[in-house]
């Protein structure tokens, strides 16, 4: 047994993801942000939305809560509220954090409530068969836009910086191991943490718009991803289909919780 | 059972002043309810409080016909004072209601301008009134409508509101 | 007894939650609901609890679904506009059974409506207004006191038998103040939150239901690593496509509560004994029915009165007993006939129904509901 496999429940395993989905890459990159961290298995919540990566709370072995689509992180900060002292990570998708979910994922980050959420990014709803989302780049074809999508997608990470949340980074499939740092530390934030997750949908993203199967895609990622240093050099001409990655984004700022916690003290001894 | 309607503009303090009067019912061991309706303005509009005073358990909440209806707009009075009883009493603020209903027993008073003179601040208008209410209707003693105020105005202010419940009660012989 | 004191419906909604151990409120501001919310920003703060304004009705309800899993008694208000945004979220409370307590302030719908207005016109949608098949305990008090004990009934429904529970609140009742003697603390019954019968390491099932039906899933962070999904699950918690689980779990939802309907089903009849006529009301109508009623019995008309408090599941029983017994059931409601089709459907034709609806902005008057009975009675003598 691998040292992080005590954070998968095995008996749920395989997977209901398709062949060459990056989404088990992004979750094993949590699992293993947990053994980095050592989390407590018992004082750790997984929540979840609705969608592929969704699924991901399930097989994880931890007290886990699959919600409804785009309400995710409304449960996540009501058990943060109710406990404290639970560490609670949110595994989201595009569509599920800032289509249906976009009102809660600004207020989030506003709140600067500690939850961290790890954004899987597909570009695309993949489970019910490759809809257009707030995150399909302008041009880019799903069923829903069969001429390309005329939208212009949302960043999320500025989405979530311009909101207040305290820790923002951007990692990818392919940069397996720099992820599981990046998330790691959007765990050990105390505050708002956005990791968004590039992750490939070969079957209902990249086959649709010729991007390759898996290993294409993740080619593409190897390609166009630049740590955010290396980044902000290029030229604009340069930046093109490029983006960057790494800890786009951190600053010290008040945590919800520990801010109510003041308001219970301050009434209990007004009493 | 005595019913009791207040009405005047959104931020004149009936609803206020209702719900002190049922309080102080409720001291003399009175049942009462109280209810209210108002518009979607913060400020200004009409704004109508209800009181009704027994013996007995209170089972519909809404003034049916009322025995008192006082009026501190000319909009309040046109609007709720139709359906005052034949015998009942319609007090009005006489500045601010200068075109009176019709009805046989009518009590003027420029409950408005006494809080301003008297006290400095139209604010105290609601309380003058009450003090006003209690003098005609007498359904509460005026011992126990001073301690209802009293108990629901900011403790600074007291001294002030106890002077516009004077202030309204004498208001009249 | 506490002393008397001068209150207001919603008020005595909010105070009859927190007896009842809520510690946890989250909610999005709506007339003519804000009150409670208003009163539970004030006053949970000092009791260790919890309040949050969130940004949106359905934030509202899940964040409270959450801190229900977070081990909290957790209550949320809304009305008409907001009640329709919750549905989703108050099934996915019905199917992964989690306690919470939504109380809505009925205003006149549909759409904004009318805000400020009373109605009675979402008791089919506390029912039927989520999607797919579960039971609904919903209750409406009739004064400000039942506020109070209704709110704790809630409480107490939601923590025995792991569901949602609605408290109907009109605006009559929500927004009126009058004078109540509340229970003292040590006088109110407090149902426990269930706690897990075994641990992880012996095989513990978070959705294994027990004798009553009603399953023990661990509060989160207690260390028994459950799954809460709103998919179909098993015991386990886990989804499945199984048809059978499927239809053993919408059974068993339904029976957890069909099983101790009468325990739930509460209801008052006055002057029954000689009724030949009856009127069937709730909530702030039913104060107006009982005045209606002593006017008519002045004319020496021979009409009772039954008023529900439980309006789900519905008092199928109690209104057949009543439909035997009687010539005609009058039903005033504030709305266009909702509740009458009901009453219609268990007096299944052993008296005659009839609606007297009412959808205007104002409340009945006592005159208006004993008219409507002179005129039920005087037509039987022709």
């Amino acid at each position: 047994m691998r040292s992080y496999e005590k954070y998968f429940r095995m008996n749920r395993l395989p997977h209901i993801w398709c062949p060459g989905c990056g989404n088990g890459i992004i979750m094993k990159s949590i699992a293993k942000a947990a053994e980095q961290l050592g989390l407590d298995q018992d004082n750790t919540v997984i929540v979840s939305g609705i969608g592929c990566s969704s699924r991901a709370s399930g097989y994880m072995n931890f007290d886990t809560l699959h919600t409804a689509h785009g309400r995710a992180i409304p449960f996540a900060t009501g058990i943060k509220l109710a406990n404290p002292k639970l560490k609670v990570i949110v595994i989201t998708g595009d569509g599920d954090c800032t289509a249906i979910g976009g009102n809660h994922f600004i207020h989030g980050a506003r709140r600067n409530i500690d939850l961290t959420v790890v954004l899987f990014n597909n570009n695309i709803y993949g489970m019910t068969g490759g809809q257009a989302s707030p995150l399909t780049p302008t041009g880019k074809k799903a069923t829903t836009a069969p001429f390309g999508s005329v939208d212009t997608a949302f960043d999320p990470c500025k989405l979530a910086k311009a909101a207040g949340a305290s820790y923002i980074a951007r990692g990818t499939a392919f940069h397996a191991k720099p992820l599981v740092d990046l998330i790691a530390q959007g765990i050990s934030n105390n505050g708002f943490s956005l990791v968004e997750a590039i992750t490939q949908c070969p079957i209902s993203y990249g086959r649709r718009n010729k991007m390759g199967d898996a290993a294409g895609m993740l080619k593409w990622m190897s390609e166009s991803a630049v740590p955010l240093t290396a980044y902000e050099k290029l030229a604009e001409d340069q930046k093109g289909d490029k983006f960057p990655i790494g800890i786009l984004y951190q600053k010290t700022a008040p945590e919800y919780s520990a801010e109510y916690a003041k308001v219970i003290k301050l009434a209990q001894e007004g009493k | 059972m005595q019913q009791l309607r207040l009405c005047g503009s959104g931020g004149q303090g009936v609803i206020t002043a209702a719900i002190i009067l049922a309080e102080a019912a409720i001291m003399e061991n009175k049942e009462s309810v109280q209810s209210q309706s108002y518009g979607p303005e913060a400020r200004g509009g009409a704004s109508k409080a209800e009181v009704i005073i027994s013996e007995q358990f209170i089972y519909h909440p809404k003034v049916v016909k009322p025995d008192v209806v006082l009026a501190l707009t000319q909009q309040a009075a046109d609007r709720y004072s139709s359906d005052l009883c034949g015998n009942g009493i319609l007090i009005i603020d006489e500045d601010l209601v200068p075109e009176s209903p019709i009805h046989p027993s009518i009590v003027k008073v420029p409950l408005t301008r006494l809080a301003v003179e008297e006290l400095g601040k139209d604010l105290f208008t609601n309380i003058v009134a009450l003090g006003l209410l209690v003098k005609v209707t007498g359904v509460v003693s005026f011992e126990t409508i001073q301690k209802a105020v009293a108990k629901r105005v900011p403790k600074a202010t007291i001294e002030k509101n106890m002077k516009a419940l004077q202030i309204g009660y004498d208001s009249i012989k | 007894m506490s002393e008397a004191r001068l209150m207001q419906g919603n008020e005595a909604c909010a105070e009859g939650a927190m007896a009842a151990g809520v510690n946890f409120f989250g909610g999005y501001p709506i007339t003519p609901s804000t009150e409670i919310a208003e009163i539970m920003a004030k006053e949970l703060p000092a009791l260790g609890g919890t309040f949050i304004q969130m940004e949106d009705e359905i934030a509202g309800i899940a964040v409270v679904l959450g801190a229900a899993l977070g081990g909290r008694k957790a209550l949320t208000a809304t009305s008409g506009p907001g009640f329709s945004l919750k549905q989703e979220l108050i099934g996915y409370g019905c199917i992964a059974e989690i306690p919470i307590v939504i109380a809505n302030v009925q205003r006149l719908g549909p759409a904004t409506g009318q805000p400020t207005s009373p109605a009675q016109g979402d008791v089919m949608q506390a029912r039927w207004g989520t999607h797919g098949d579960h039971p609904m305990i919903a209750l409406s008090p009739w004064n400000v006191r039942e506020s109070f004990d209704v709110a704790v009934m809630a409480v107490n429904y939601a923590e025995r038998f792991r569901t949602p529970v609605i408290i109907l609140l009109d605006e009559v009742v929500g927004h009126m103040r009058e004078k109540v003697v509340l229970p003292k603390a040590e006088d109110i019954e407090i149902y426990p939150r269930r706690k897990p019968s075994c641990t992880r390491e012996e095989g513990y099932k978070p959705y294994t239901p027990m004798a009553d039906l009603v399953p023990n899933p661990a509060d989160f962070g207690t260390g028994h690593h459950i799954h809460v999904t709103g998919l179909v699950h098993d015991e386990t918690g886990f989804p499945t496509g199984s048809a059978q689980v499927t239809e053993d779990t919408i059974k068993r939802l339904h029976e957890k509560i069909s099983r101790v309907q009468e325990q739930i089903t509460h209801y008052d009849e006055f002057f029954m004994e000689d009724a030949e006529y009856a009127v069937l009301a709730y909530g702030g109508t039913a104060r107006t029915a009982y005045a209606a009623v002593e006017l008519a019995r002045k004319q020496g008309i021979k009409v009772g009165m039954v008023r529900l408090m439980t309006i789900w599941p519905f008092a199928d029983k109690i209104v057949k007993k009543v439909a035997k017994k009687v010539k005609k059931i009058l039903v005033p409601e504030m709305n266009y006939g909702q509740l009458v089709l009901e009453v219609e459907r268990a007096a299944a034709g052993q008296a005659t129904v009839i609606s007297l609806p009412k959808y205007n902005t104002e409340i009945f008057t006592p005159q208006e509901i004993s008219t409507a009975i002179e005129e039920l009675a005087a037509e039987v003598v022709k």
